[in-house]
């Protein structure tokens, strides 16, 4: 009887080891012990607003790992600079995963950045998941099974705004400053054609800046002068400090909305100043840290315990913090589901069956959806007002699934 | 009428950005004949120096005087133990120390302040300043102002002082200069010195417009250098109407050239710095140098 158990445990052991051996031989960068996740981020260079983004995901995983890691695993990330740059993020990418074998590379940020190897990424065949971009290309499975982006896309706001208009604002003239790249046309596409019809009559001029402009002072004098009454800005953290100072210091006062992408008190609000910023309406769906609504919130209380234990020198009122610290939580869930089969397909897979997901972070009724052709997971968001001091979210949660 | 008054307004207010960064460049090319390509990330490092400064609390203007004593240092040390091992060096040498000069300063500024952008505070009035239908802000004229005054020194430093003659003898020719007992080693870190020194003053003046950031310096140093050769890099004066120059030609080229429009306007930049390269090599106020070989 003795006997007979410990040949079977031995068998089971054994089995298990195999299993996980042969797994390892499979993909590259995943072992019995460890999986190896790639990641670019611009920690320096014009974007460098959103480093933090790379820090506090690394400060997460290291949490994970304390704490058991995923099903045995360790995760080891491996995360480059690529300061923005397209050519650097391809130098990058390739070496992740020519050279240092990761199995799949998680959040690469950036719309310009995500474009230049989201072709070597299908190519290769390797998972190029949860992108921290809101192009809405990144949600191609039928002619880019192994790209998935992850927040909502920059069209779903754009049509939240447009709707916005539509019903608040009579005799709605819109200026638009935009990024001349794919990330800025899809901002505005989302605008257009939630505006519809109405789109010619109500957009009374269009402006653009390059990231590596000096200063967008001109465009914003452009804008004031087109007699516009309503300013859409859809620009980085760096531009945006910019035209939220020249906005106000030229005495134009525009209803003003600020694209997600940086609505960071931290970074961009509050070096603006509160007489600059107040009034200003923008989208979200993770909790700001800054609203003291969440303050006895257990996920607002678990990340900044997180965050004070794994990131203590990160800021705790940058929404980008939370925004890394999702995006990560979201990636282990998929390693989660996954199991003990980390071959790439599988990651996809599972990857592509989310279902219901909740973050702890997200703002209350916003969950994590994903299936086959559905490779947009997060679809919901609500309208949020500057008030000076934090976001205000009013109106209800939006749902582009829905619509 | 109204867009055109406001479109030359704002760009004389950015123009006085690069006048004041090109204004450090000339600077450094009169007192060493190097064209400095660290000069962005030196006066954005002493910017840096004066954030720490009012940050723990000192007065403004304290912190402005101490900051460019301390650049001044900095420029001067910069040059006894970086450029100068390379002093003999090929022009091409100098150039590749002063890049590394760059990357190094951009990398331990972000090391040490972080890449998070800061506000910056501006001695001047915050509310804007309105003439009829043009409106612009106070600090935009405050620093186009100081901007007039460094110019108003330099130009009688380098023609009216003994130190200021000795230091464009030095860097003219250096042997007839040594000769005539001008010590030409302490008179090219003394450029070094007064550019880093003039280079802060810009680097103050810029970051309440553009947010104090390691790379806030990146942009517009392409257009200080665009001013600068069309100035003239021999002429401070230049510089500065350069500056300015570039500043209202791309505002106007960007806002009525159709075909260019806010998507080329720093290509527009390149293109003043090649057309002036092939038409009028030494700018608009600058000296022919003629050279025997």
């Amino acid at each position: 009887m003795r006997f007979r158990t410990v040949a079977l445990s031995l068998t089971v052991v054994a089995t298990l080891a195999l299993a996980a051996w042969a797994g390892a031989a499979d993909t590259p960068g995943v072992t019995a012990t460890e999986v190896k996740i790639g990641h670019t981020n611009p920690y320096s260079g014009n974007a460098s607003a959103y480093g933090t983004i790379g820090k506090v995901i690394t400060a997460y995983f290291k949490k994970a790992n304390e704490e058991g890691g995923v099903n045995g695993r360790k995760i080891n990330f491996v995360t480059y600079d690529d300061a923005y740059s397209p050519p650097k993020t391809v130098e990058m990418v390739r070496k992740l995963v020519e050279q240092d074998q990761v199995a799949f590379v998680f959040n690469t940020l950036g719309t310009p950045t995500n474009s230049a190897i989201h072709k070597y990424m299908n190519q290769q065949k390797v998972p190029h998941l949860f992108l921290a971009t809101g192009a809405t290309k990144w949600g191609d499975p039928e002619h880019f099974p192994w790209t998935m982006g992850w927040q909502p896309t920059y069209q779903t706001e754009g049509k939240i705004y447009a709707q916005y208009i539509l019903n608040n604002v009579p005799n709605a003239k819109v200026g638009i400053l935009y990024q001349n790249d794919d990330y800025g046309k899809d901002y505005v596409k989302g605008l257009k054609d939630g505006l519809g019809d109405a789109a010619k009559k109500i957009i009374v001029m269009e402006q653009t800046y390059e990231a590596t402009d000096a200063t967008i002072d001109s465009q914003i004098v452009n804008l004031k002068n087109s007699g516009a009454n309503v300013f859409y800005n859809v620009t980085i953290p760096k531009y945006a400090v910019q035209a939220i100072k020249k906005t106000h210091d030229i005495g134009w006062k525009p209803l003003h909305l600020l694209n997600n992408v940086s609505a960071s008190v931290g970074q961009v609000m509050k070096p603006v100043g509160s007489d600059a910023s107040r009034g200003i309406l923008t989208t979200q769906y993770l909790k700001d840290p800054t609203d003291p609504q969440w303050k006895n919130d257990k996920g607002y209380q678990d990340w900044l315990a997180f965050m004070k234990k794994y990131y203590p020198e990160g800021n705790v009122e940058d929404a980008f913090n939370v925004y890394g610290y999702s995006a990560a939580q979201t990636m282990v869930q998929v390693l989660k589901q996954c199991g003990n089969d980390l071959s790439r397909e599988s990651i996809m897979k599972q990857a592509a069956s989310l279902k219901d997901f909740m973050l702890p972070m997200a703002l209350p009724g916003i969950k994590v959806n994903t299936g086959p052709k559905d490779f947009y997971p997060i679809e919901q968001e609500q309208l949020a007002k500057f008030d000076g001091e934090r976001w205000v979210l009013f109106g209800e949660v939006y749902d582009a699934s829905k619509k | 009428m109204d867009i055109f008054l406001q479109q030359v307004v704002s760009g004389l207010a950015t123009g006085g950005i690069y006048a004041s960064l090109a204004l450090a460049l000339v600077m450094i090319y009169q007192a060493t004949d190097v064209v400095n390509f660290a000069q962005g990330e030196m006066a954005m490092f002493s910017t840096y120096l004066a954030w720490s400064m009012l940050n723990a609390g000192l007065p403004y203007w304290v912190a402005f005087a101490a900051t460019l004593a301390l650049a001044f240092v900095g420029g001067l040390l910069i040059e006894r133990i970086v450029i100068r091992p390379v002093e003999n060096a090929p022009v091409l040498a100098v150039v590749i120390v002063c890049i590394g000069l760059l990357v190094i300063l951009n990398s331990v500024a972000g090391w040490i302040y972080s890449y998070i952008q800061k506000p910056f505070p501006s001695p001047f009035p915050n509310a804007p300043i309105k003439l009829g239908n043009v409106v612009f802000g106070a600090h935009d004229l405050g620093a186009i102002g100081i901007t007039l005054v460094v110019l108003l020194f330099l130009y009688v430093f380098f023609r009216y002082t003994t130190l200021g003659l000795a230091m464009r003898a030095a860097a003219q020719n250096p042997v007839s200069s040594r000769l005539c007992g001008v010590r030409v080693g302490w008179m090219l870190a003394i450029g070094w010195g007064l550019a880093a020194l003039v280079g802060a003053v810009a680097g103050i003046m810029v970051a309440p417009i553009v947010f104090l950031d390691p790379n806030m310096m990146a942009g517009i140093l392409i257009y200080a250098f665009a001013s600068a050769t069309l100035g003239g890099f021999t002429s401070p004066g230049g510089a500065v109407v350069g500056g300015l120059l570039v500043g209202v030609i791309e505002n106007l080229v960007g806002t009525y050239v159709r075909f260019i429009g806010t998507e080329l306007k720093l290509t527009v930049a390149l293109a003043i710095i090649v057309i002036v390269l092939v038409v009028k090599p030494s700018g608009l106020f600058g000296r022919v140098v003629v050279r025997r070989v």
